[in-house]
This record gives C-alpha cells, sequence and structure tokens, in this order.
C-alpha cells in the first residue's frame, strides 16, 4: 500500500519537475476548471476548482454551500418532532437513517429508552436505509465510470426497499417514523416475510453489479491504484464509514458502541480492505450491502413482541442539559450535539455528517491526477449533497 | 457494366448523380434510424428492465421522428465567444465523412456508387475526415469542456486509426486487392478446402484483424468504452457540450450513420460482404446476369442483416461496459493492438506466399 | 484450485444479455420489464401511504393545534363560535367551535405527518391518493370542500404484524 502512495507522489514528483522544464521553455500556464456547480459527475450543486496542467489535477478544492439550507439553524425555532420531520433530508437517500441519531440524543436527554421491539425495527429500518443509499451508490459508480445500464438495475432493485419502507412507515424518502420514546406504528402484517423475499432480490442484484461492474476488467484498471489514501491520513482527515474502512482502519459504530440499537444480537463481519484505493472504497460498500442484507435478515427472525412506544408525555420537553449521539450511517459517522433548555424544542443542534468530512479530503487525494480519475475518486468518496451542506 | 444497371436503362449523368445523392441519403440515413430505434432505443431499454418510448406509434416507432422535430424547432444556438463560422461548419464536417463513407460501400454485383481500385485506401483515408470535424467543434466552442474534449477525440482517433489500417491490411494481403467490390467476389469464389458451400468469407483466416478492427471501430466511433472524448460524466459531453437543435442532431446522425456504414465495410472485409452465404445457389463469378439481377436486390438485404448483427454486437458492448481512461486508451492501442496487428500482418504475408 | 474463471468484460456482456431475455419474456412466464406505462397501469401505493391529507370536518374543532405544528406552517384555519342546540332538553346551549376555512396548502406541504399525529379529536387522515398535480401551483391550496371529499379515499388502517401490542381503544 505504501509503496503505492510512493508510487504517486513521485510520479506526481516527477511530472512537476517536467512541467517546470517545459514552463521555463514554453512559458505555459495552467487551466483553471470548475468542476460544478453544474455538473454531472457531483451528484448536485458541489463545486471542485481543479487547476489543470494538461489533464492533471495540480491543485483542487471543493467549494461546498451551494445547497446550505441551515438546518443547524432551523432547528433552534423547530420542536423535536418537526426537527424529525426535517433532519430526514440531510442524506435524502438513507433518511430513515438521519433521524435514528438525533432521536436516540433526545432520548438520551429525557432518560427514556425505547422498548426493545421499537429498537429492532430501527434497527431494521435503518439498515434498509442504507441498503436504499448504498445500492443507489453502485449504480451511480458506473455512469460516473461510463456504463449506463447499471444504474438502471440499481433504481429497479432499490425500489422494491422503498416499497417496504414505505409500507412501514408511509415516506418513501422522508420516514418521519421515530418519536421520542419509540415508533409511530408498528409494522403491516405481512412485512416480515415481504422483506425476507426483497433481501433475496438484493443479494441477487449485488452478484449482478458484481459481474457487471466489479468484474470488469476496465472498471478494475479505472479504480485500482488511483486515490490511495492510506490509513494515517485517512484518520487525520476524519473520514468515516466505507471510506474509512477501506483505508484498513477497522472501525464501526455498529460494533463498536454501546447504543440503543439492536446491533449487539446480530453477528456481522466489518469488512476492511488493505489497499485505500477508490477500487476498495466501491467493493467495500458493495460488500457492506451484502452484509446489511444478512443483518435485516437475522433481525426479521428475532423481533421480539411488546409495544413500539415508552411512556412519554403527548407534549414532548426535553429537560435541560447535552448528548451526543453518533451511529454508523451509510455514509460514514453521522451524530447530532443536542442541547436543550427544557422547552419544546433544542436550544441548539450541532449535526455532524459523513459526507462533509468525507470530502474534506478531496484537495489531498485529488493532487497529480488525471480529469478522469478526479470524476472516478468522487465517485468513490461518495457523498451525498445535501449531507455535505446541510 | 455501369452502375446502377438495375434501373436497367442508359441515364444522363445529371440523372444518375441524383439517383447515387438519393442512394446515399437512403443508404446513410436509414441504417442510421433503424440502429437508433432497435438499439438504442428498445435494445438499451430492456437491459435496462425498462420498455423504452411506447407512445409515438406502435411500440414507439415513430419515436424517432418526434425527436427529429423537436430538434429541429429549437433554437440553433451558438455561443458569444465561439468562432462562429467553424463552429457552424463542424457537425457538416462530421457528417461529411458519413456520406464519402458509404459512397465506396457494394451493395451487390452491380448496386453500388462507385467502383475504384483504391477502394479500402479510399475509406480508411475518408473515414479521418471526422476527426477534423470533431476537433474543429472542440476548438471553436470556446468551453473547456470542449476542448478537452476534442484534444482527446484527435488523440484517440488518431491512434486507432492505426490498428485499423493495420487490421485491414491482412485483408488485403489475401485478397491481392484493394478494391472493395473485387473483395467480396473474391470471398465468394474462394472455397474452404475444395467445399464452396459458403464462399470463403476471411473472418475464418483473419478473426485476429476482424477483432481488432471491431476494436477500433469501437474507438473510432467513441462509444463506450473508449468515449473518453464524449464522456458525459466527466466532460458533460465533450465536443458536443455547446451545440444543439440541428446542429446537434447532425452530430447524432452522423454517429449511427458511421456506426452504420463501418459496420457495412466489416462485413465486406471479413464477413464475404453482399454474397456469403449465398454461393451454394450457383455462384458463378461475377457477370453472369441472372444471378447478378437478383443479388442485387438479395445483397443489400444480406448487407443489411450483416450491418444489423454487427452493429448490435458494437452496441451492446456500449451499453455494457464502462470506459477507459485516455491513458490507459492510449497504452491499449500501442501497446496491445498495434503489435497484433503487425505479427497478424507478417503472419499473413507468410502464409500467402507459402500457399 | 478455483475454478477457470470467465473474464469479467464476457460476464458483464451476460449479464445485460440476461436482463434483455427477462424484459422480452413474457409477463406470464414471470418476465416483463420494472416499469410500468404509467398512465394506462397504475401501481397501487401501499395504505400507509402519504398520499393526501383527508378532513373529517365534523370532528375538527378548528383546536388549530395542526396548524401549529406543521413545520412549514400550510395549514390555514379560520373559525367562530356558535351556539349550538343543547344535548339535552332544557340544557343551556353549548358552544362550538364552526370552521370557517380549513385548507392545506400542498406545495409547501411536505408530508411529514406530523398535523395527523397531532389531532386530538381524529379528524385527519392520510389518503394514499397521489394524482392531484395541477398546472398552476395556486390550484395546490385544498379547501375544506376538497379535502373533505379526499375522506372517501381513506382506507382501513392495515393489520398488525406478529407480535404487536394492539391499541387501546383510540
Amino acid at each position: 500500500m505504501t509503496d503505492l502512495v510512493d508510487r504517486q507522489k513521485l510520479s506526481y514528483i516527477a511530472a512537476q519537475a517536467a512541467d517546470a522544464r517545459l514552463n521555463v521553455e514554453l512559458e505555459t500556464e495552467g487551466m483553471t476548471l470548475n468542476i460544478g456547480p453544474q455538473h454531472p459527475a457531483t451528484h448536485g450543486t458541489l463545486r471542485i476548482i481543479v487547476r489543470l496542467d494538461g489533464e492533471q489535477v495540480i491543485w483542487a478544492e471543493p467549494g461546498a454551500g451551494y445547497m446550505h439550507r441551515g438546518y443547524e439553524k432551523l432547528t433552534e425555532v423547530r420542536t423535536f418532532p418537526q426537527v424529525t420531520a426535517l433532519v430526514n433530508r440531510i442524506d435524502w437517500l438513507g433518511s430513515f437513517a438521519n433521524e435514528v441519531p438525533f432521536i436516540l440524543a433526545a432520548e438520551k436527554l429525557m432518560e427514556v429508552e425505547a422498548p426493545p421491539r421499537a429498537q429492532w425495527i430501527r434497527t431494521i429500518l435503518f439498515e434498509l436505509s442504507r441498503i436504499a443509499n448504498v445500492s443507489l451508490f453502485l449504480g451511480d459508480l458506473g455512469v460516473q465510470l461510463g456504463a449506463i445500464t447499471p444504474v438502471f438495475m440499481a433504481f429497479r432493485d432499490r425500489e422494491y426497499v422503498l416499497n417496504l419502507i414505505e409500507s412501514a412507515t408511509g415516506g418513501r424518502f422522508h420516514p418521519n417514523f421515530d418519536r421520542i420514546g419509540g415508533l409511530k406504528e408498528d409494522l403491516p402484517a405481512g412485512w416480515i416475510t415481504e422483506t425476507k423475499q426483497v433481501m433475496k432480490k438484493l443479494r441477487n442484484f449485488c452478484d449482478e453489479i458484481e459481474n457487471l461492474l466489479f468484474g470488469n476488467e476496465i472498471f478494475q484498471s479505472r479504480l485500482r491504484g488511483i486515490g490511495v489514501i492510506p490509513a494515517e491520513v485517512a484518520k487525520q482527515y476524519g473520514l468515516s464509514g466505507a471510506n474509512l474502512r477501506a483505508s484498513g482502519v477497522d472501525w464501526d459504530l455498529r460494533r463498536d458502541q454501546k447504543i440503543a440499537l439492536a446491533y449487539d444480537k446480530v453477528d456481522f463481519k466489518v469488512w476492511t480492505h488493505p489497499d485505500g484505493d477508490s477500487f476498495a472504497r466501491c467493493w467495500i460498500r458493495l460488500q457492506e450491502t451484502r452484509e446489511a442484507t444478512k443483518i435485516v435478515d437475522q433481525l426479521l427472525d428475532g423481533i421480539p413482541s411488546g409495544s413500539v412506544m415508552a411512556k412519554v408525555p403527548r407534549i414532548i420537553k426535553v429537560p435541560e442539559g447535552e448528548a451526543w449521539v453518533s451511529t454508523e450511517n451509510p455514509l460514514g459517522e453521522m451524530g447530532y450535539y443536542v442541547v436543550s433548555k427544557g422547552d419544546l424544542g433544542p436550544f441548539r443542534v450541532k449535526i455532524r455528517s459523513a459526507s462533509f468530512n468525507n470530502i474534506s479530503i478531496v484537495p489531498w487525494v485529488l493532487r497529480g491526477v488525471y480529469v478522469p480519475d478526479v470524476i472516478s475518486i468522487l465517485a468513490s468518496l461518495y457523498f451525498i449533497l445535501g449531507d455535505i451542506d446541510r | 457494366m455501369t452502375s446502377l444497371a438495375i434501373f436497367g436503362a442508359d441515364l444522363p449523368y445529371w440523372a444518375q448523380s441524383l439517383l447515387r445523392v438519393l442512394g446515399g441519403a437512403v443508404a446513410v440515413l436509414l441504417p442510421a434510424g433503424t440502429i437508433v430505434y432497435l438499439f438504442l432505443f428498445k435494445m438499451m431499454s430492456f437491459m435496462q428492465s425498462r420498455l423504452g418510448p411506447m407512445e409515438a406509434g406502435p411500440y414507439g416507432s415513430m419515436q424517432l421522428f418526434a425527436e427529429v422535430g423537436k430538434w429541429l424547432q429549437k433554437e440553433d444556438i451558438s455561443p458569444t465567444r465561439a468562432d462562429k463560422r467553424v463552429f457552424r461548419a463542424a457537425p457538416l464536417v462530421v457528417l461529411m465523412s458519413t456520406f464519402l463513407l458509404v459512397a465506396v460501400v457494394p451493395f451487390g454485383p452491380d448496386a453500388y456508387f462507385t467502383d475504384f481500385d483504391a477502394g479500402v485506401f479510399y475509406m480508411l483515408a475518408v473515414s479521418s475526415i471526422s476527426t477534423l470535424g470533431i476537433l474543429m467543434a472542440g476548438w471553436s466552442s470556446a468551453n473547456k469542456y470542449s476542448l478537452l474534449g476534442g484534444l482527446r477525440a484527435a488523440g484517440q482517433l488518431i491512434a486507432y486509426e492505426l490498428p485499423m489500417v493495420l487490421s485491414v491490411i491482412g485483408v488485403v494481403i489475401q485478397a491481392g486487392t484493394m478494391n472493395l467490390q473485387q473483395i467480396v467476389v473474391k470471398q465468394n469464389s474462394d472455397e474452404i478446402f475444395g467445399w464452396n458451400g459458403i464462399g470463403f468469407p476471411y473472418i475464418l483466416t483473419q478473426g485476429i484483424g476482424f477483432l481488432i478492427f471491431m476494436i477500433a471501430v469501437q474507438a473510432e466511433l467513441t462509444q463506450t468504452p473508449f468515449d473518453m472524448p464524449i464522456a458525459e460524466s466527466e466532460l458533460v459531453s465533450g465536443y458536443m457540450t455547446e451545440y444543439s437543435g440541428f446542429r446537434f442532431l447532425i452530430f447524432f446522425i452522423a454517429e449511427f450513420a458511421t456506426a452504420g456504414v463501418f459496420a457495412l465495410i466489416a462485413s465486406i472485409l471479413f464477413l464475404g460482404g453482399w454474397g456469403v452465404p449465398f454461393s451454394w445457389f450457383g455462384w458463378a463469378p461475377a457477370g453472369s446476369h441472372e444471378i447478378d439481377n437478383w443479388m442485387n436486390v438479395g445483397g443489400p438485404l444480406i448487407m443489411l442483416t450483416k450491418m444489423m448483427v454487427l452493429t448490435g454486437i458494437i452496441m451492446w458492448v456500449r451499453f455494457s461496459y464502462p470506459r477507459f481512461r485516455e491513458d490507459q486508451l492510449q497504452r491499449f492501442a500501442w501497446k496491445v493492438l498495434i503489435p497484433v496487428s503487425l505479427v497478424n500482418i507478417m503472419i499473413t504475408a507468410v502464409l500467402k506466399v507459402a500457399f | 484450485m478455483q475454478k477457470p474463471r470467465i473474464p469479467g468484460l464476457l460476464k458483464g456482456l451476460g449479464v445485460t444479455f440476461g436482463t434483455m431475455a427477462q424484459t422480452l419474456k413474457p409477463k406470464k412466464l414471470g418476465g416483463g420489464a420494472a416499469t410500468v406505462q404509467y398512465p394506462r397501469e397504475k401501481e397501487t401505493p401501499t395504505v400507509r401511504a402519504r398520499g393526501v391529507i383527508a378532513l373529517r370536518e365534523d370532528n375538527c374543532t378548528s383546536c388549530m393545534l395542526c396548524a401549529r405544528s406543521c413545520p412549514d406552517w400550510c395549514i390555514y384555519i379560520e373559525g367562530h363560535k356558535e351556539l349550538a342546540p343543547p344535548r339535552r332538553a332544557g340544557g343551556a346551549p353549548r358552544k362550538v367551535n364552526k370552521l370557517d376555512r380549513f385548507d392545506i396548502d400542498y406545495a409547501l406541504c411536505m408530508y411529514c405527518g406530523i398535523c395527523v399525529d397531532v389531532c386530538p379529536f381524529d379528524a385527519l387522515f392520510w389518503s394514499p391518493e397521489y394524482e392531484y398535480s395541477e398546472p398552476k401551483i395556486a390550484d395546490l391550496l385544498h379547501d375544506k370542500t376538497k379535502l373533505g371529499e379526499w375522506m372517501e379515499t381513506v382506507p382501513e388502517a392495515p393489520e398488525l404484524e406478529a407480535g404487536a401490542e394492539k391499541k387501546k381503544g383510540k
């Protein structure tokens, strides 16, 4: 792994030296290219300013904020149920996963705990939203690299997951299903058997994507050895989630922290990859999707019976205090630091979203790569714009 | 034997020219339309588990006309800082290359536009005119993405011109002629170890050449996995970014018409053109008139079938693969395709002398 | 030893071809496209789907809870007090809140469902109906008659999964 990085750096230095010699003779100047804010590869309106020398990037900087919606400020003037509806929209592909850490933080302040059945269903929906999120990544990856078919397969099979989420919660994209102390409703009848069938379909989808993309020699040659992030650098930049695990750091909040979710009741493997390159990041996500379907299957078998709502007052006033809860969201670590002054709504909420930290490494990792690799590296880092700008 | 003898009359020169122009337009536009409908609209949709256009006409077969109508209505925008004259001429240059290409394609014993001895040479020369048009489009658009796309296109098309030429040389050596019509006749009248059931399509001996030719064609057409110049996820649309309306339509037609024409040429060079596999009903060397007249009708149909199969493969690959990076693409051309095709030429030459 | 490997390039072609075969297979044999031809065929949304909010006007007391809890304030309520005939003969006339206006602006609504949850008198319901797009954005403001019409489309609440606690009353 280290020699890959060394090679990357050496080739960069060599290229720089060669260019410097050339520049003395020809006085060439670099070109500044704005990738974004409107660009098909930026999943929205992320702007990446790159200075190019030929097709080689000599300097890159992400310019976030084109879609800033001010959620942290909005939370100060909204009540707790309203904030739950809002934070759904941060990472819009895995929206249920956004609610969970916020609700857990609020529950921590209230010193209530959701009943076990609610915790299990939360975990199932959490993993379903992970599948919904990452399966779209697997399809979108193809589009970024020029293959048009995988994205349709991703949309086709993601639809099943969305249907499940809709039939349980009522919302396809924005479930708003969590309440402080539990869940809004119990699952509808027949949901468990349906989910099991869908999980089979999704494992099949993973196989298809593996055959169509990951096994493809062109795909591998595009991603292997590109955008290598060593473990130390990844930690320094605060990467989390699959991006961190792809660098060989065995760190997963689902397993590593004791939290009011049912992850300790199932056994699952946390995948890591020693390479830290773009291929590793994509491959980790593929494996995690598979793992998530297995987690869901295990959880479905053992849902405890009982109520899904703890005893909480109808009008919720969260007592004074501060709480920090973070979970392993589809994109990485997502956490909420909730400060309450005993009102109907929080006094201040700090949102730690995964994508914002994940793209902070962009200037480091893009240095010295070619323009096509900019796209593949950005695709493999996988950010959701709402998760960056909030 | 004059061309267009099927019409059975000695027409004046202007009428012959008119017929040729009309025939050329049909030979370019008909395959292009069929390819777009059959493969781009339908096959791609099926491969992505959807149905594609279904509303315009039965099974959406009139969709193409709707699309053309839409494009014709759109405003013809050219950017303020663009080099207007070059910008407007570029798509026409690309389309011109397609029309010039189809001029040498023989569709039957007498159904051809021109018949001259340097056909292969002409075909290879003319096919690279489109590079010029693409480069013009890239430079004149006053857009950084277009510029990158245009330059990539130039680099790529020149790199893949070479393996294409080299893979064709094998066929030329074997046939001993550069006349495309003669190559077809040769393939039909040769026999496989004394058995002349299906003639002797050169794919049997030039399999490697055929493979290289098809890869080069894929690159020449800038279809995935060689679509770096267009690369819609990186360069937005490369050299086509600034084009709209009518001029984009011309690029679009040129892209798919060229795919069809290259498939025709591949079927002539390697698959026996308009003759194979129907030489079993008594192929006599060109000139015997009863068969000629039949083949003038059947030949184009055979050619069309072969073209559809080959473009189907081109499109199938296009819909399945991700794209190469620019440097990988160049490396593939220079380090794999060209050496292999050189070896192929050498072996062909040795075997030609030996037998 | 591992099995002889098929090149990934060929496998990829196989996947796309397989999907094409699946799409072309007749519907009876379990094939067909994943898409539906929307205006002709329709998918039925799930029972819990949050499509449109229906209003049972009789139950509404214009208490304004829903309007206040709405995160983007898209519910507009106006009402006045009225004297209703007494429940028992000879009693004093009751004061009731009469609803004058109950509008939901679906151009603003984010379909979070807080108003339905918060309503203490069961006046608001979710209906899975989704076809109410309008050419003009102002027409998305549904007044109380239109919201009342949606009541017909409100389905029964689904059965719950095994192991769920039965709801008491309500």
